[in-house]
């Protein structure tokens, strides 16, 4: 298979366009899993434990049998009866309206027997902490990462810096919650699902009712955000499977804000120990973290120490610590902005102490060649020259500062399959197994499609989202457009191809004569023969174009960098801080779109934001229960909170397609951490970087 | 399902007889903003839901000597007001401070000075805290960033109105209707501490109705400033806010009040404000004294010493703008 055209010559790739299904969704036309109906319909509704820690005694359902409208009953939804988190899954009712659901949970009488918990990071570490797991430590075994040899390069060093930071738990918080629409067909178990994932559902969700996998059949048209927390099957799918089949009715379980909260994942929070050391010049020589984080009941609560600055001396032990919380799931860039919030800081704090510039002392200890040119091209852009050297100089009580943070991805494609079908009217439809998590996926294949055949976007019909058309991957860890573009591409070019021959046969010239191109098929050369597009389908007759494809080697690559400038503004009389303006350098090789990459970039950027200065999970240490499982004390940044975005994307085209949703969302609240400490002075070193913090961090200072 | 009787009466004189034979499992929903909430959270099981909405004369905002406002006048039209912008102007301001423009659109005056505390524990089916029957307030030993420092306890809830506030600065008196006809007090005595009773804010029987607001006069060389901090500028409650009005005569102050949003289970007034003021120029001094004065007798929970910081600032910060417009 070919490479891609070069960029000057793509008519659609690497130009700006709006989604193909743009209008659809804000019209509200286009059906998420929470819009799906069926006849006869049910409403399903999971009952969550009241308790962190417990055993459950005895679940009594006659009272919610009793209420009319009730038609299927579960109690028997937790394996063990041996809960570990407030909201973990232990029943489960469908009724006929969903005013029913609230009233009918309320009805279960369940017995518990208590147990202590723990809840908070530093508490279950503590020796005399409850045990999550009775016969396990809280504390995992480290896991260790070792290159060089962290002693000698602290021996080497001349300057050696030591500090702590820690951050919040934060929710994924998708727009729309997690859950299903489910029904039998006969044996036949269909599924709408709000995944990233429709394969992976299929795969998990038959294994759980151990069926086969044809029997299973999951859908996925529309999803409203994701960010990692949907990459799985779900406990609410099964329930609403087996509801639907007690009830031999189709069942819609879609979970409410606060079980969503509770039990669909989340991004591990971070205690990390830093040490580094370098030498007068500049240079880094060693790097040692000790961290811990806890992804609840789960693991996979890693920092990823240092991130993007190169060291040639790494030491990081790294423990897990279990508490009473629902498990984490990935989460845009799992373990990056944790680690970028600490390693951002402490590259200040050391070029403070060497006396070097920010941005200089990072260009002298970052070996990627892209990030080095990104570095200028932001600075330039931003205005970083302009940057006080003196922190809070400003007069006044309102003080502005400039921060900057690097980002950095690794995965690339993988095996995605595809296949196409022309029709003798001109149409095309393509059918692919992955689907559009609100990247834009869906309006990405189209574009590859039109390219390829020389025709415009609304010529491609896209079929996406359903586990019946061709495999490809879950829709995670960036890879979506490095998998499915180059599936599309090579597919385009078969079909090209077998048109080719039946025209260059008709035309009677070699198939290599044909060239397809702004909606017309022509033959180059001495023949000078054209058909539209049309009428060159019209030769198929009563025949359809089938042919399959697949990703190869050679039109993705992975590995991405980029950098963000921050302004800040901090009111010293109020602890707030105002993001005023963002500058985001970002490169994905060959971009698909830049309308959405752009978006993309943006999107990482807002959730930074959120998660430099509001988001957290706050549990009562009395209870167990989450106190702000909504959206009113869940803060997350509005339209207001949204500073001025300038994104820069970087274009390299030869490396083929990458993945962008993940890193921009990575620097951003170090940036800002850093932006903060240079408007006021004063090192914020917990996140979210709340009013209350930097008012104590003030007053600190002052005494 | 859980099923109540949905009246619809259209005159004052048809909720007062619907009123008079409640048994305390009546409700009263204007805008639903805070009641639908808490009914769909099971907070409230009532038997009864009055809609007041085709209740006509409680939507009349009336210019006399001073401003008659009725209590179902929605957030939005208070903050569309022209005559209140141009002679209320804090009250203006309140209102636009207030949660979104949806919220804006249904809330009413009469459900901002009657709603119920935002405390996350009194809004949490889990918790049975002292407002509902409990026996402990759970922000004691639990997170209480945003609870009271002043007029706590036992329980340490903020009332998290913003119009209140500015009301009780213009002096404004509410009239109070009910079963057992009218009866008119200063909006300063409507709320009370929970030291006084924990399961309401305010006096209202429970066979009562807000019906209007009343706002004496302002004389001229009124300046008036409310001043709201919140954490998200989209749409939040105060963490604190200061409403302040101050009457001048010649650059001299002839009254001030002061009361702070945010930081008491009542909307609490600094009484010493007027005493620091009268008489004086608007001078540094005289505003580095009120700003001491507003946080003394402060007294925090573990995790909101923060608020202390910040009510003196604002406090500083809202005659301070005063001050330059002087």
């Amino acid at each position: 298979m070919s490479k891609w055209k070069p960029l000057e010559k793509m008519k659609i790739l690497g130009k700006k366009y709006p989604r193909i299904d743009g209008a659809e969704k804000v019209t509200g036309r286009a059906r998420y899993t929470y819009d799906q109906f069926k006849e006869g319909m049910l409403y399903g509704a999971i009952l969550g434990s009241r308790y962190p820690a417990a055993k459950i005694v005895k679940i009594d359902d006659s009272m919610v049998w009793s209420l009319p409208g009730v038609k299927a009953v579960l109690t028997d939804v937790h394996p063990t009866g041996r809960v570990r988190y407030v909201g973990e899954e232990i029943a489960a009712v469908a009724a006929t309206t969903p005013e029913i659901l609230g009233e009918a949970l309320r009805l279960f009488r369940v017995e518990y027997e208590k147990l202590p918990f723990t809840l908070y990071l530093e508490e279950a570490m503590k020796d005399e902490a409850p045990r999550v797991f009775p016969r396990r430590s809280n504390v995992n075994k480290p896991r260790i990462r070792e290159e060089g040899n962290v002693e000698q390069g602290f021996a080497q060093a001349e300057v050696v810096l030591e500090d702590t930071f820690r951050t919040q738990v934060q929710i994924q918080t998708p727009l729309e919650s997690h859950g299903s629409m489910v029904y039998w067909d006969g044996d036949e178990l269909i599924i709408y699902d709000s995944t990233q994932a429709v394969h992976g559902v299929r795969e998990g969700i038959a294994k759980m009712l151990d069926m086969p996998l044809h029997k299973v059949r999951v859908i996925c048209h529309h999803m409203g955000g994701g960010f990692g927390s949907k990459l799985q099957p779900g406990i609410y799918t099964v329930i609403a499977a087996r509801l639907a089949k007690q009830a031999n009715a189709p069942v819609r379980l879609m979970l409410d804000r606060q079980l969503e909260f509770l039990t669909t994942g989340n991004r591990p929070d971070s205690l990390s120990r830093i040490k580094m050391g370098a030498k007068r010049d500049g240079t880094i020589t060693a790097f040692f973290a000790k961290t811990y984080g806890t992804a609840g009941i789960g693991n996979g609560a890693g920092v990823r120490l240092p991130i993007v600055y190169s060291i040639p001396n790494v030491r990081h032990e790294h423990h897990d610590v279990y508490t009473n919380a629902g498990a984490a799931r990935p989460f845009r860039a799992p373990g990056c902005p944790q680690a970028s919030f600490a390693m951002e800081q402490m590259m200040d704090e050391m070029a403070e102490k060497l006396g070097m510039d920010p941005l200089q002392f990072r260009l002298k200890n970052d070996s990627n060649p892209t990030r080095q040119k990104e570095w200028m091209i932001g600075a330039e852009r931003f205005g970083w020259h302009r940057r006080k050297v003196t922190p809070a100089s400003d007069p006044g009580p309102i003080k502005r500062g400039m921060g900057l943070g690097a980002s950095i991805w690794w995965p690339g494609g993988r095996g995605t399959k595809a296949s196409m079908k022309i029709y003798s009217d001109g149409s095309v439809e393509v059918f692919c197994g992955t689907q559009d998590l609100g990247t834009g996926t869906r309006t990405h294949i189209a574009a590859v499609a039109a390219e390829e055949l020389g025709l415009e976007l609304k010529q491609i019909k896209v079929h996406i989202g359903d586990s019946n058309y061709p495999r490809s991957g879950a829709s995670g860890g960036s890879t979506t457009s490095p998998s499915v573009a180059p599936a599309i591409k090579n597919t385009a070019e078969k079909a090209r191809q077998e048109l080719g021959k039946i025209l260059a046969e008709h035309w009677n010239v070699s198939p290599e004569a044909i060239i397809f191109s702004d909606g017309y098929v022509i033959a180059s050369g001495e023949a000078k023969q054209r058909l539209s597009w049309k009428e060159a389908c019209g030769l198929l007759e009563t025949d359809v174009l089938e042919v399959h494809g697949e990703w190869s080697e050679g039109l993705s690559s992975s590995g991405v960098a980029g950098c963000q400038f921050a302004e800040v503004e901090v009111d010293t009389d109020t602890g707030k801080i105002r993001v005023l303006r963002i500058v985001a350098v970002a490169d994905c090789g060959l971009i698909l779109d830049r309308l959405t990459t752009e978006s993309q970039v943006n999107g990482g950027i807002i959730q930074g934001i959120s998660y430099a200065l509001f988001e957290e999970r706050l549990f009562d240490p009395q209870t167990g229960a989450m106190v702000n499982p909504n959206f009113e004390t869940y803060k997350i940044v509005g339209t207001m909170e949204t500073p001025e975005i300038e994104v820069i994307l970087f274009d390299e085209p030869e490396r083929g397609v990458i993945g962008i949703g993940e890193p921009p969302t990575i620097p951003t609240s170090g940036a800002i951490a850093n932006a903060v400490y240079n408007a006021i002075g004063v090192r914020i070193k917990s996140l979210p970087m709340t009013p209350d913090k930097v008012l104590q961090a003030l007053a600190n200072q002052k005494a | 399902m859980y099923n109540f009787e949905y009246l619809n009466p259209t005159s004052l004189e048809e909720v007062s007889e619907v009123l008079a034979h409640s048994d305390g499992e009546t409700v009263l929903l204007a805008g639903g903003t805070d009641l639908l909430d808490r009914l769909k959270e099971h907070l409230l099981r009532p038997r009864q839901v009055v809609n007041l909405k085709n209740v006509r004369e409680l939507y009349t905002i009336e210019r006399n000597e001073g401003l008659t406002i009725g209590a179902l006048v929605t957030i939005a039209d208070l903050a569309a007001d022209a005559y209140i912008q141009e002679n209320y102007p804090a009250l203006s301001q309140a209102a636009r401070s207030i949660a979104t423009p949806q919220i804006r659109n249904m809330g009413t005056v009469g459900g901002n000075l009657a709603q119920r505390p935002r405390c996350w524990y009194f809004r949490g089916v889990e918790y049975r805290c002292l407002k509902k029957g409990g026996r402990k307030c759970y922000a004691v030993e639990g997170l209480n960033k945003y609870h009271a420092i002043m007029g706590g306890g036992p329980c340490y809830i903020v009332h998290p109105s913003d119009l209140a506030p500015v009301l009780i600065a213009y002096g404004a008196r509410v009239t109070i209707s009910g079963a057992n006809g009218t009866r008119e007090i200063p909006l300063e005595q409507f709320f009370q501490l929970p030291a006084k009773d924990l399961k309401k804010e305010n006096v209202l029987n429970e066979n009562e109705m807000i019906t209007r607001i009343t706002l004496p006069p302002q004389p001229e060389n009124t300046y008036s400033l409310y001043l709201k901090f919140k954490e998200l500028e989209s749409h939040d409650f105060a963490v604190v806010s200061v409403a302040v009005v101050l009457h001048t005569r010649k650059k001299r102050i002839t009254d001030a009040s002061l009361v702070l949003g945010g930081v008491a289970p009542i909307p609490w007034k600094i009484p010493e404000a007027g005493a620091l003021l009268k008489g004086k120029e608007l001078t540094e001094p005289a505003i580095q004294a009120v700003a001491e004065q507003s946080v003394k007798g402060s007294d925090p929970l573990p995790q909101n010493g923060y608020k202390v910081h910040l009510t003196r600032n604002l406090v500083r910060r809202a005659l301070t703008e005063i001050q330059q417009q002087l």
